[in-house]
């Protein structure tokens, strides 16, 4: 470690900016922009395989953090099982919303399938809250310091550069790993699985022309099931991630799972490659709004990194419709 | 439609109320809501059930807007709460006084201007909002108008939080406009022709009022030009451009449209409690009024009033039917739900919104019509009672 201080001071007229604080940001970023990541990619997959733009991810996601907290630390069984149950269980519910929902609205019009998920999304999100209580609950392998400080298996200890005093160092929490490491098997394993098996070449079919794809012999409804399984366990891992940090998990963790709906956007809503990079400079938007807001634009208000991705959002729409890397649409009659 | 032999030219089927039947039960049902308040004004609870009923009606005009931008024109909209929110600030701001801090700055912004200016004005300046957003939203096909209105209420919240000067602020909040035209005040207790008439029902009359006048508009709207642009755009995007409707204009007109009835419902729905908090427009309350629009009905101008009054009046509904018991009871099985032993699981507020989901995804699913498709139903079985059809 080096002990010296990291920082450079940078001088823009009236804005300066401290290197520590700048990397800490980014460091930040790329933590937020994991989790929206594997969020962004349920999306995706989801409308790729059944052009259905599912407002229920808040839902599965809040859901999958809610069971791995339960049988966790409620129930004692440590984070392992409880990572475990969340991706099989939020997974199962994503597979039921289809079977038990979606399928009966196949031939419906787009906006009536979206209006549905929004109402399941309410539905479970409303039970899941009840569940979670007024108090913030934790994940993780209860210790001997009790309910509140349980063990995560990367453990607790961060990493620091610089100034170990604080002030001009850089610090960087072990969950920051844990998290880029998921997104990145998520993604690699993905891309394998489109590309390299059977199921995953009979989803890409069946994205690409539904009608063509049953032709073929692929079981366009499994293909539907899958999706909605896989996108169902990634909001659940994600939710895990996301309340792994100081703030844990509350009712309001959901609100993570719309920011993600921006990512989709900015990359583009049928694209897994836009999906990262959406996530990524959602991501940094949001923390370094987070980090420099409340310096130089205090009149904003707080929180104001909230609603960041919302309004990056609105200026992809205006400049580039179909996102960063999405494809334009062509539609006949 | 089965229907379609009752008329005998374009005009009389086009009619805004093209039968005879349907003009008399209008007529009478119009005569009903006018004598319920003296009727419901002897029972003891009955000055709740007015104000319920007064904001049933205000909720309508916003489900009607709703309607058209969602039912008519197919574009899913999540942003009501937001031009509500927009509405109901434009109406508090130009028709309540302003507030002076001691050091005589102004700490609330007020014109104190007569209800004939706000109340348009909150329907135009959300109806403006509406024109501003709409080409974000519309450069495409698709469920854009639902992320890009998602995102409006974020942003919406958090400005609503932070400008103290309009709002007042998270947990103080301000008075609302006062409901005066001409010098007469409808929040008040008075007297007419020696008739002794309470607040409750000036106030429910008066929003009654509004409803007609709106719901009357809105369904000469959608029998125009302009309505069955909004259809055609919602049945097949490409081939109503092919036949010369534009897209982009006839969306944004229905996105304003609806915008501005949001904009009056923000306006009236709060000088009913008299105070606006800046937290109550949250994602929540447009998803209230998309369950109204669902359940009273897509497309369908009277399923949208059904449905406003079917949510607005749900809390008691529920204590009638014991439906929160049986919800309950369904619900007691999973482990750790409710705070304490021996408390029912969920607050009737919890029950609420559990239903609001439940019967979006029920009538999605087994009546898209809504209530009104009930009613229709029911209607059509008596009518050719006792044969089945």
């Amino acid at each position: 470690m080096i002990s010296s201080s990291l920082d450079v001071v940078v001088t823009f007229g009236a804005f300066s900016i401290e290197t520590s604080r700048f990397l800490q940001a980014v460091i930040e970023g790329i933590s937020l922009a994991g989790i929206y990541t594997l969020i962004a990619i349920g999306f995706v997959i989801i409308y790729k395989s059944t052009q259905v733009l599912s407002f229920a991810q808040p839902a599965l996601l809040i859901m999958g953090a809610y069971l791995a907290s339960y049988v966790s630390i409620t129930l004692g069984f440590g984070f392992w099982v409880g990572i475990a149950v969340a991706i099989l269980l939020s997974g199962f519910v994503g597979y039921l919303t289809e079977r038990a929902v979606l399928r009966p609205m196949v031939g419906k019009p787009v906006f009536a399938v979206a209006i549905l998920t929004i109402g399941l999304d309410i539905a479970i999100r409303v039970i899941v809250g009840d569940l979670i209580g007024v108090n913030i609950r934790a994940i993780g392998t209860s210790t001997s310091e009790g309910f509140g400080a349980p063990s995560l298996p990367w453990g607790s200890t961060p990493l620091r550069f610089g100034d170990l005093a604080g002030v001009g160092g850089v610090v960087i929490q072990p969950r920051v790993f844990a998290i880029v490491f998921t997104a990145t098997v998520a993604v690699v394993a993905l891309v394998v699985f489109f590309n390299r098996t059977r199921w995953g070449l009979a989803m890409r079919g069946s994205s690409f022309d539904q009608e063509v794809a049953l032709a073929q012999g692929v079981n366009v409804g499994r293909v539907a099931s899958l999706a909605w399984i896989i996108g169902g366990s990634l909001a659940g891992v994600a939710g895990v991630l996301a309340a792994t940090s100081f703030t844990g998990l509350s009712q309001s963790s959901y609100l993570i799972a719309l920011k993600a709906l921006p990512v989709v956007v900015v990359g583009g809503l049928d694209s897994i490659g836009g999906a990262i990079v959406g996530a990524l400079i959602i991501g940094l938007a949001e923390s370094f709004t987070s980090t420099y807001q409340a310096r130089y634009v205090p009149w904003l208000g707080d929180n104001f990194s909230q609603v960041v991705p919302y309004l990056v959002m609105v200026i992809v729409l205006i400049f580039r419709p179909y996102g960063i890397f999405g494809t334009k649409e062509v539609e006949r009659i | 439609m089965s229907h379609l032999s009752r008329f005998t030219s374009y005009k009389h089927e086009s009619a805004i109320f093209p039968t005879t039947p349907q003009r008399v039960w209008l007529a009478i049902l119009i005569v009903a809501a006018i004598l319920l308040p003296l009727f419901l004004v002897s029972l003891v609870d009955g000055r709740s059930w007015l104000i319920l009923f007064a904001t049933a009606f205000v909720a309508a005009i916003g489900a009607i807007g709703l309607n058209i931008i969602t039912g008519f024109a197919g574009q899913v909209s999540l942003g009501q709460a937001f031009f509500i929110g927009v509405g109901a600030y434009t109406a508090t701001a130009l028709g309540s006084p302003a507030v002076l801090a001691a050091d005589g700055s102004v700490e609330l912004i007020g014109f104190d201007l007569p209800m004939v200016i706000w109340l348009p004005a909150a329907g135009l300046v959300a109806a403006l909002a509406g024109v501003i957003i709409a080409p974000i939203a519309f450069r495409l096909e698709g469920l854009y108008l639902a992320l890009v209105t998602l995102g409006l209420v974020f942003v919406g919240a958090h400005v609503f939080r932070n400008w103290t000067a309009l709002t007042g602020g998270v947990g103080r909040g301000r008075e609302a406009a006062t409901l005066s035209a001409f010098g007469y005040r409808f929040d008040l207790d008075s007297q007419v022709l020696g008739f002794n008439i309470t607040r409750e029902q000036q106030i429910y009359w008066l929003m009654l009022v509004f409803l007609v006048v709106m719901a009357i508009l809105a369904k000469n709207l959608i029998r125009s030009k302009d309505g069955r642009a909004f259809a055609a755009i919602r049945d097949r995007g490409v081939a109503a451009e092919l036949m010369g409707v534009n897209p982009t204009k006839y969306k944004t007109l229905a996105f304003a449209i609806s915008s501005f009835y949001a904009g009056i419902t923000g306006a009236l729905l709060f000088t009913i409690t008299g105070f606006i908090e800046p937290t109550s427009f949250s994602l929540l309350l447009s998803i209230a009024y998309i369950a109204m629009v669902v359940i009273g009905g897509l497309a369908s101008i009277a399923g949208s009033i059904m449905g406003a009054l079917f949510i607005i009046l749900l809390p008691k509904l529920i204590d009638l039917v014991f439906l929160g018991d049986a919800i309950d009871l369904v619900m007691g099985w999973i482990p750790g739900l409710g705070s304490e032993s021996g408390e029912p699981p969920l607050t009737s507020a919890q029950i609420e919104r559990i239903l609001f989901g439940v019967l979006i995804i029920a009538f999605l699913i087994v009546e898209p019509l809504g209530l009104y498709g009930i009613w229709i139903r029911i209607r059509n079985y008596w009518k050719a009672f006792p044969f089945s059809y």
